[in-house]
């Protein structure tokens, strides 16, 4: 299906103050593609992933989510087909307890009663928190707060999962969960990440950016082996593929 | 955990408080809503001498707290917090006002010290309703009538988001708090001028992850408009719960019932 697809052309980004995020990014994600954005901090990662839903708008080139550009009007729209996991799961959960904050997207979208419970607890099963349903948020762990995101996010039943540094504040265990839980999706996704291991084990792409510019696209296996260049990036090949 | 997180989290027990299922909790937010209007009124419109009058508007935070299962000591530690505040317009009271209008036995009393408890008692009346309503309505239970009561959908939404950056912001300020004790080596207390720069940046950090926490609501269909996943509805119970404590207030405002009871033992 069309309406899959991610692109952006000649998109480019410089704060209010002056400080340039991203320069001329070019890309195309299709269906059910799974994509890594790779780079140090500061590379642009997280500006990338807040113009996919439009919470910042292109200053030049343009955004599209299946082959509607990102702009005022199109935005609310936009944001049913992306769903965005934030880098600080406090920021996603504003509710009083956790079901409540997995049925506020359901809720917005109309849906009767029935079908918000039926959401919520699949979603809250889906990530295995069930238990948790009638715990305020803001007493949960790192990962279990991350988790509950990743349940409100999915109750949207959005097209496209849209993540930065999800795997971040987690300890092995849960990290594992979470790629699992990850791998498992049938979503279009888009991750912003440090974590070059999450990156190898869920995505088949990655785009390397390096000072707001995308250095380099393609194959993870290849871009993961191409020490030269990572190591320019800041970056560092991951773990498992060190010898 | 210092006091300040304390306090921030029981301003949280609120919320989940008003997660329970009592016949105060099933009532409409409406009917709470109104009822605690009423009775803030019927408080507030109370001339500055009086006190005895005011006792009988106890029975309704009592009989609320009771009825919803608030737990009483949580309640006055609430009033404990903001008690400072009544004390703060009340305090000059005993010194301005020195005429002399009563006696408790030999003990003369000054109109200030009566108008002074009588603004205490009002503080603790109204705050305790207040609270009592959020706590068994939830803020967006409160929201949600007050926009079907007609208020203007923008405001009602304010109402929501300020209660909502109450949090942000203490959560911000308790982080900031953690991290300059964190530094602060010697215990000591910060000058002014430190504490004038951490509340600036306070405010910066609490505006920038409001914006964000906007976003996220934004993000899952938030349109301004409050949608309740508990069903609400106008039933007769709401209608009697309201009539039974207007019908109240309005006794309680027009006749002074301690003075009434007191005269027919006198007798
Ligand atoms: N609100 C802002 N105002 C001004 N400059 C900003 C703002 N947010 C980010 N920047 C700058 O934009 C650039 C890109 O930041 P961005 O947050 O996208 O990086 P990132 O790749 O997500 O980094 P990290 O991995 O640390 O999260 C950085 O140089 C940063 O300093
Ligand atoms: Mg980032």
């Amino acid at each position: 299906m069309s309406h899959h697809l991610v692109e952006a052309r000649n998109l480019s980004f410089s704060y209010p103050d002056g400080t340039p995020a991203l320069k001329d990014v070019n890309f195309r994600i299709t269906h059910g593609e799974s994509v890594a954005f790779i780079g140090a901090s500061g590379a642009g990662k997280s500006t990338l992933i807040h113009h996919l839903n439009g919470y910042l708008m292109p200053q030049a080139g343009e955004v599209r989510i299946g082959e509607v550009p990102v702009t005022r009007e199109t935005v609310s729209g936009i944001r049913r087909t992306v769903g965005m996991l934030f880098q600080d799961p406090d920021d996603q959960l504003f509710m009083p307890t956790v079901s409540d904050d997995v049925a506020f997207g359901p809720l917005n979208l109309g849906l009767p009663r029935d079908e918000v419970d039926q959401r919520v607890t699949d979603s809250l099963s889906v990530v295995g928190i069930e238990h948790l349903r009638d715990r305020p948020p803001y007493k949960l762990s790192g990962g279990e707060k991350r988790a509950a995101a990743i349940a409100c996010v999915i109750a949207g039943a959005p097209d496209i999962l849209a993540m930065d540094e999800p795997s971040s504040d987690l300890d092995p265990w849960s990290r594992r969960q979470l790629i699992q839980l990850l791998a498992g999706f049938k979503h279009t996704k888009i991750i912003a990440t440090h974590d070059l291991d999450l990156a190898l084990d869920l995505c088949e792409r990655v785009i390397v950016l390096h000072k707001g510019e995308v250095r380099k696209d393609g194959k993870t296996r290849e871009i993961f082996s191409d020490e030269e260049m990572l190591l320019e990036c800041h970056l560092e090949k991951p773990l498992r593929m060190q010898t | 955990m210092s006091n300040l997180e304390v306090h921030f989290h029981e301003i949280g027990v609120l919320d989940r408080i008003a997660a329970g299922d009592t016949f105060v909790h099933r009532l409409d937010p409406r009917s709470k809503l109104l009822a605690t209007l009423l009775f803030i009124v019927g408080v507030v419109s109370f001339g500055k001498y009086e006190v005895s009058a005011l006792l009988p508007f106890f029975l309704y935070p009592v009989v609320m707290a009771a009825a919803s299962g608030m737990p009483a000591g949580l309640l006055g530690r609430k009033l404990l917090i903001v008690a400072p505040f009544a004390l703060l317009v009340g305090i000059l009271n005993p010194f301005l006002d020195r005429e002399i209008l009563t006696a408790i036995g030999p003990v003369p009393v000054s109109g200030g010290w009566i108008s002074f408890t009588s603004i205490v008692f009002r503080f603790m009346l109204t705050v305790s309703a207040a609270l009592l309503l959020v706590g068994t309505t939830g803020i967006h239970g409160v929201c949600f009538a007050c926009e079907k009561l007609g208020m203007p959908r923008v405001f009602a939404v304010q109402l929501l988001l300020l209660y909502r950056y109450l949090f942000v912001l203490a959560d911000e300020g308790i982080r900031m708090f953690r991290a300059r004790s964190a530094r602060s080596f010697s215990g000591r207390a910060p000058g002014p001028g430190l504490y004038a720069q951490m509340i600036g940046t306070l405010l910066l950090r609490a505006i920038a992850r409001a914006q964000r926490i906007y976003l996220a609501m934004s993000c899952r269909g938030f349109d301004g408009a409050f949608r309740s996943r508990t069903p609400v509805g106008w039933h007769v119970r709401d209608t009697a719960f309201l009539l039974v404590w207007a019908a109240f207030f309005t006794v309680a405002r027009c006749v002074n019932i301690p003075e009434i009871i007191g005269s027919m033992f006198v007798q």
